[in-house]
Order: C-alpha cells, then sequence, then structure tokens
C-alpha cells in the first residue's frame, strides 16, 4: 500500500510540479486545507459551524499569511486512511491533521514535513483509586491497547525493558477504550497523551482518572505538504515559526499594534516594520502581523484550545518553549 | 318461546379484549410465564427509558434554569444523582445536524429543497393523489431543480459540497443513489437475462464485480484513486464521486433483486407477449416488468434501506453526514462524553426514515396484493 502511495504521489506530483502551490491558492482565492473529521483541541466544527483548535488554528494562520484574511480558508475532512492521498492528489494544499512525522512518511511518502506543532507522545491513563504514580508500578496490570497499532509495539517494549508483565485487552476504537476502562474491564488504557487527555476531559467525573506522568514513545504532530514545492513549504513552515517566535519575544495579539514600535529588532523584523522578509516569501510585509493579530501566538493558540484551562487540561510540557523547560524552538528571524 | 331461534354468545372467554389476552398472551403456561417475563421487563425499562429521554431530560434549560451552552452545564454533570439526557447540544447544533455547514443566508435554498422533495415524492406514494399527473411532471423536473438550488448557478451563488453536511449529505446521497440505482439495475437485470453473449457478459462482469467488493473499497477508489487519474484541470467533485461509488454499487444490488422477479414469471407470460407480436421492450415494459417490479418489491425496500444507511459509510472518505456531524460534535471541547444523547438522536433520525420505508412498502404490497399466486404452476 505505501509503495503504491508513494507511485501515485510521484505521479500527482508529475502532474502539478509546472505551477506553485503558492500562485495556485492565491489565484483561486483561498486555501485548502485537511483538517480530522474531528478530534477535540485539535479539529472540530463548533456551534456555529467554525472549525477550531490548534491545528484549525494553523490552516488559519497560513491562510492569513497569504490573503491577511482568517476566513479565507476552506477546511477538508480527512481521515487517517484518506488524508495521504489527498494531499498527493492536490485535493489540498497542506494538511495540518495531527500527523507523526516520520522518516517513511517524510521521504517515502514523498511528504515534506514543515515543522511540529504538538509534541505528543504515549501515555497510560488509571483510574486514581489504584493508586498508582507511576507506570513502572503497573506490573500485572490488564492494559486496553488498540491493536495493530504502533501504541501496541511500543507497550511491550516498554514493559520488557522494565522487566513487569502485563495482560492485553485488544480494542478496536478509541470509544471503546473509553468504555471497557470507565467499566473497569481494564485497569489502565494507553494511547497518544492528547487522546488520553480527552477520554479523561469524556469522563462524568474526569478527578477520579489520573494521566500518569511517563511518555514512552515519541509523536511530533506537525503540518506537510508535498514534496518538492519548497517556496509553498516554507510559507507553512514560517507561519507555524512566526507564532512560536511571536510567544519568544512576547508578542500577544493583543500588545502587537503596541509592538509595531518596539525597539527590539527581532520585534520589528518579525512584524515587518523593518526589512522585507515578506518579499521574500512572496507574501505581503505585514504577513507575520496579521497572523499574530488575527490568531495569536502560539500560546495563545495552545491555551485556548488544548491548555489548562480548557476541558482538556494538557499542560504545556514538551510543547512549552525552550527557554521554560520545553523543547519548543524556531530558528531565528533574520 | 321457540328454543331454536335462541341464539347462544360464544363463551365470554373467546372474544373480546379477554378472548384475545387468552389465546395470544396466555394460552399455556409456558405463554403465560413469557409473557410474564416481558411485562416484567418492560415495566423495569419503560420509566427509566422515559424518566432518562423526557421526564428528567434538559431541552434547552438544566434545572437551575440556565441555557445550556457546554456539557458541564448539563444537569446530570452538574449533579450525578438526577438529570437525564442532555438534548440541549442537539438544540444548539441542529442547525448542523440539518444543514452541515450550509452557509446561513443561503440556508432557505435548502428548506425549499426539502420542501419540495415531500411535493415530488407525493404523487409516486399516493395514487389518488388529485393532479397526480401534474405533480409527476414536477417529479421528473425536480432533480434539476435540486441541483441548481442546493448547488448554485442560474443566478443562485454557487456553494460548494464541501459545506453541504448532515441530514443533508444523507439525503442527497440516499435519495440520488436509490432513484438512480433503480433504471440502472432493471437496464443490468434485463442485460444479464439477455440472449446476446456480449451484452450478457458485461452485465454479469459488472454485477458480479461490484457485488463482490465492499461499499468502503468502491468508496475509496472514487475518493482517493480516481482523481489520480483524472488529468490535472479536471476536478471532480468530492461529493460527485462518492455518489457515483454509492449508485453503482446500489444498482448492481437492485438488479439482482429485480433478475429474482423475472425469473418468478412464468415462460407462458414471455409466449404469450410474443405470440401478440410484441417487441422485446414492449414485452418487457408492459407484460413482464410490472409483474416482476411488483413481486420483488420487499427485497427492493430491503436493499434501499440497507443503502440508506449504509451512506454512514461516506465518513470513511471524509464526508461529514448526519453520524459525521455527530462525531464532530462530539470532537468539540464543549461537548465532550455526551455520546449517548448524540448516537440516540442519529439513530431515531435513521429510525423514521427507514420506518417509513418499510411502512410504505407494506401498505403498497397491500394495495398491488403482491403475495396473490400468479399463474405459476
Amino acid at each position: 500500500m505505501k509503495k503504491l502511495l508513494s507511485i501515485f504521489a510521484v505521479v500527482a506530483f508529475a502532474f502539478s510540479a509546472h505551477a506553485g502551490t503558492l500562485d495556485d491558492v492565491k489565484n483561486r482565492g483561498f486555501l485548502k486545507c485537511g483538517v480530522t473529521t474531528g478530534l477535540a483541541g485539535f479539529a472540530a466544527p463548533d456551534d456555529s459551524g467554525e472549525w477550531a483548535g490548534l491545528d484549525a488554528d494553523m490552516c488559519r494562520a497560513v491562510a492569513v499569511a497569504v490573503f491577511g484574511d482568517r476566513s479565507k480558508v476552506e477546511f477538508i475532512t480527512t481521515t487517517g486512511k484518506s488524508r495521504f492521498p489527498t494531499l498527493a492528489s492536490g485535493e489540498v494544499d497542506m494538511l495540518a491533521r495531527n500527523t507523526t512525522w516520520t522518516i517513511s512518511r517524510d521521504v517515502n511518502l514523498g511528504f515534506e514535513f514543515v515543522g511540529v506543532n504538538f509534541y505528543d507522545g504515549q501515555g497510560f491513563m488509571v483510574p486514581s483509586a489504584l493508586g498508582v504514580s507511576s507506570a513502572t508500578e503497573l506490573d500485572g496490570a490488564t492494559v486496553c491497547i488498540q491493536t495493530g497499532t504502533t501504541t501496541e509495539l511500543n507497550l511491550a517494549d516498554f514493559f520488557r525493558l522494565n522487566g513487569i508483565s502485563y495482560e492485553a485487552l485488544p480494542i478496536e476504537t478509541n470509544d471503546e477504550g473509553k468504555e471497557n476502562l470507565f467499566a473497569g474491564r481494564c485497569d489502565v488504557y494507553t494511547t497518544d497523551a492528547s487522546g488520553l487527555s480527552s477520554t479523561r476531559a469524556a469522563a462524568s467525573n474526569p478527578d477520579k482518572w489520573v494521566v500518569l506522568p511517563e511518555i514512552i514513545s515519541k509523536e511530533p504532530l506537525g503540518p506537510l505538504v508535498r514534496h518538492g514545492d519548497h517556496q509553498w513549504g516554507d510559507v507553512v513552515r514560517w507561519s507555524l515559526n512566526a507564532m512560536i517566535i511571536a510567544e519568544e519575544l512576547g508578542i500577544t495579539s493583543e500588545n502587537v499594534d503596541a509592538q509595531t514600535s518596539s525597539n527590539v529588532p527581532e520585534v520589528l523584523r518579525l512584524l515587518g516594520v523593518e526589512g522585507n522578509y515578506g518579499e521574500m516569501l512572496e507574501l505581503s510585509n505585514d504577513w507575520a502581523y496579521q497572523i499574530i493579530k488575527q490568531i495569536g501566538n502560539y500560546s495563545e493558540s495552545y491555551e485556548a484550545n488544548v491548555g489548562p484551562d480548557t476541558p482538556l487540561e494538557i499542560a504545556r510540557g514538551l510543547n512549552a518553549l525552550w527557554t521554560q523547560g520545553g523543547i519548543l524552538y524556531a530558528p531565528p528571524f533574520r | 318461546m321457540n328454543k331454536i331461534n335462541e341464539v347462544r354468545k360464544p363463551p365470554v372467554a373467546t372474544t373480546g379484549i379477554i378472548g384475545w389476552l387468552r389465546i395470544n398472551l396466555f394460552f399455556n403456561w409456558t405463554n403465560s410465564l413469557i409473557t410474564l417475563f416481558v411485562i416484567y421487563c418492560l415495566y423495569q425499562f419503560i420509566p427509566w427509558i422515559l424518566d432518562w429521554t423526557i421526564f428528567s431530560a434538559d431541552f434547552k434549560y438544566n434545572y437551575l434554569g440556565e441555557q445550556i451552552t457546554n456539557q458541564e452545564m448539563c444537569s446530570r454533570n452538574l449533579d450525578p444523582e438526577n438529570g437525564g439526557a442532555c438534548w440541549a447540544v442537539i438544540y444548539v447544533r441542529f442547525y448542523q445536524f440539518i444543514y452541515g455547514f450550509y452557509p446561513k443566508v443561503e440556508v432557505w435554498r435548502v428548506n425549499i429543497a426539502y420542501v419540495m422533495l415531500a411535493l415530488a415524492l407525493l404523487p409516486l406514494l399516493y395514487a389518488r393523489l388529485p393532479y397526480r399527473k401534474y405533480f409527476l411532471y414536477f417529479t421528473y423536473i425536480f432533480p434539476v431543480i435540486a441541483y441548481f438550488l442546493l448547488n448554485g448557478g442560474l443566478g443562485f451563488a454557487e456553494v460548494s459540497t464541501n459545506k453541504w453536511g448532515g441530514l443533508l449529505v444523507t439525503l442527497v446521497l440516499g435519495c440520488t443513489g436509490i432513484a438512480l440505482a433503480f433504471p440502472i439495475g432493471i437496464m443490468l437485470a434485463l442485460g444479464r437475462r439477455s440472449k446476446l453473449p456480449v451484452i450478457s457478459m458485461m452485465c454479469t462482469l459488472f454485477i458480479e464485480f461490484i457485488r463482490g467488493v465492499p461499499l468502503i473499497t468502491l468508496l475509496f477508489f472514487g475518493m482517493v484513486m480516481l482523481p489520480l487519474f483524472l488529468p490535472e484541470g479536471i476536478d471532480m467533485d468530492g461529493l460527485v464521486r462518492v455518489l457515483v461509488a454509492v449508485t453503482l454499487f446500489q444498482s448492481a444490488y437492485m438488479a439482482e433483486v429485480i433478475r429474482g422477479g423475472l425469473q418468478a414469471i412464468p415462460p407462458g407470460q414471455y409466449e404469450a407477449a410474443k405470440s401478440l407480436g410484441m417487441s422485446y421492450w414492449r414485452m418487457n415494459l408492459l407484460i413482464i416488468l410490472p409483474q416482476a417490479i411488483r413481486i420483488s418489491i420487499p427485497p427492493i425496500v430491503n436493499t434501499s434501506i440497507g443503502l440508506f444507511k449504509d451512506t454512514t459509510l461516506v465518513i470513511i472518505v471524509g464526508i461529514l453526514d448526519l453520524l459525521g456531524i455527530g462525531r464532530g460534535t462530539l470532537a468539540d471541547t464543549n461537548w465532550l462524553g455526551l455520546s449517548y444523547e448524540i448516537y440516540f438522536f442519529v439513530s431515531l433520525v435513521f429510525f423514521i426514515f427507514t420506518f417509513g420505508m418499510s411502512r410504505y412498502s407494506l401498505y403498497l404490497e397491500k394495495k398491488l396484493k403482491t403475495g396473490i399466486n400468479m399463474g405459476a404452476d
């Protein structure tokens, strides 16, 4: 299947290589962005039918960079299976669909991951009544696990490394895992930490469940584009970086207007007061200013969609800035 | 008094309510036991379900009288001891469930299309409708009107199918699939029974290929592979691709159902028609098909109901139908955990449509007396 996909990707690439995606998007008048069919905190329709979430903000940021208007984006829903062919065939300009960056997807499928907008990883959730504070204390536990996924392999590795045993209760979907855990048929549920948080938030009494501190796998989730169109890749990459740099520099959607008269050189460069970085990307010079003004910096997007004040209550953790104990790091804006 | 004229009434125990109860529910001790058991189960279940769905449920306001805007405000989440279903999520999201992401300023077009669909179905459902002929003309042009109404053109602003969703997508897929599959299915069934080897082989190949492949595979083929084969510039709409896949799938099944009906027609009917000098088409249209379709009504409705429910599979290719909107709602952090309410609502809507279809087929069967033996001896 993967081989087949990569062949299609190459064929599709051969057809679409003649024109740059950026020009296509500009001519079309709006961005086509592939998102999930609904994942709490990342992309889901709100009550008024607008897509909201961390990934949806990523799409809007790119739309703002190109058009200066956060509404110039059309969200195309994709599933785990349809996302790659949809991108390869050119039906979407980019994917922001909590997709893990792996070598085979980056190289073999012919895509280009332009950055990471959420560092996820496999975690464990247990009832707080179990009195467990670390995953290494889970010897002999019954674990609800989705079959045929990398989480299954990670789990086996983790327990073997720590010399403890477990009993697997195979499940198919996240909903099934939730029901089994809540009904007490398994002691532990393991999946990506963000998924655990939304499962916990869906419980009638979230305080009865704890997510253990151990994260046993790397799941860097980020936006991706088709291989080979570097100009477009740069636009998406720097739309994400602009949000991260804005947080580093303390620029928010509220103080961005005041910051245009700042005396910090990098702030002036980012906001387009100095230099011609927008021109380099073939965008307007205030593209980053508009992103911060209309979407906010990374922190604002994070706090609004998945942060501790939302029902998901995901702490910044790895997703904090490198200066604050996380690994979020954007190349300098110069 | 003449004793012979005296009419004796039947024993009380065999007539009226008591008689009915005796014969149907308490005929012997096993029947009585089962009846009592079922009554006990209903006694346990019905008050609980009524309480949960209606009496303790929140519709728009919670028990404090506040308007509910997220799941934390539902009575059952504020106070787990009392409070039933939280229908506020359906109330708040009703627009999305019915229209998807259709722009609000243009939504009157969808409403008109819904009303026109009902009008277009009327003459098909009731043969004794006054002015039925004119209604039927309307039914024939309705698909064209609906296309321009929903999609745009002819002065209407264009609304891309990407913004369609919910019941709108479910109905478009279901109605188009069923309506198109019927004539295609008839042609395929006739073709498969044709004496011309090329036609018969092609129809058989098509039917067997489509029937041998799951609908999901066809949907994937339509959604994912088709655009890769099409040259760039020819941009086939996502919903159209799914519609093509659904119609092909349904017509293969319909063909086999109708072929079953064709096989039940005794050879005498064919011979009689031919002896009157009828051509192949006249024979089929006037003699064979009316009888064959009449006896295939139950399986035709059966596959149609099946298709209507199968439309939910389009979520796999990223189209948000009624069920997809429900799942999208569950992914909104404001409404996490209300899965019972949402799945209950979605199944209720599907039940209303499929039950309606099944009742209508019963009415048709009665009207056309399909049960009678049509001389097949």
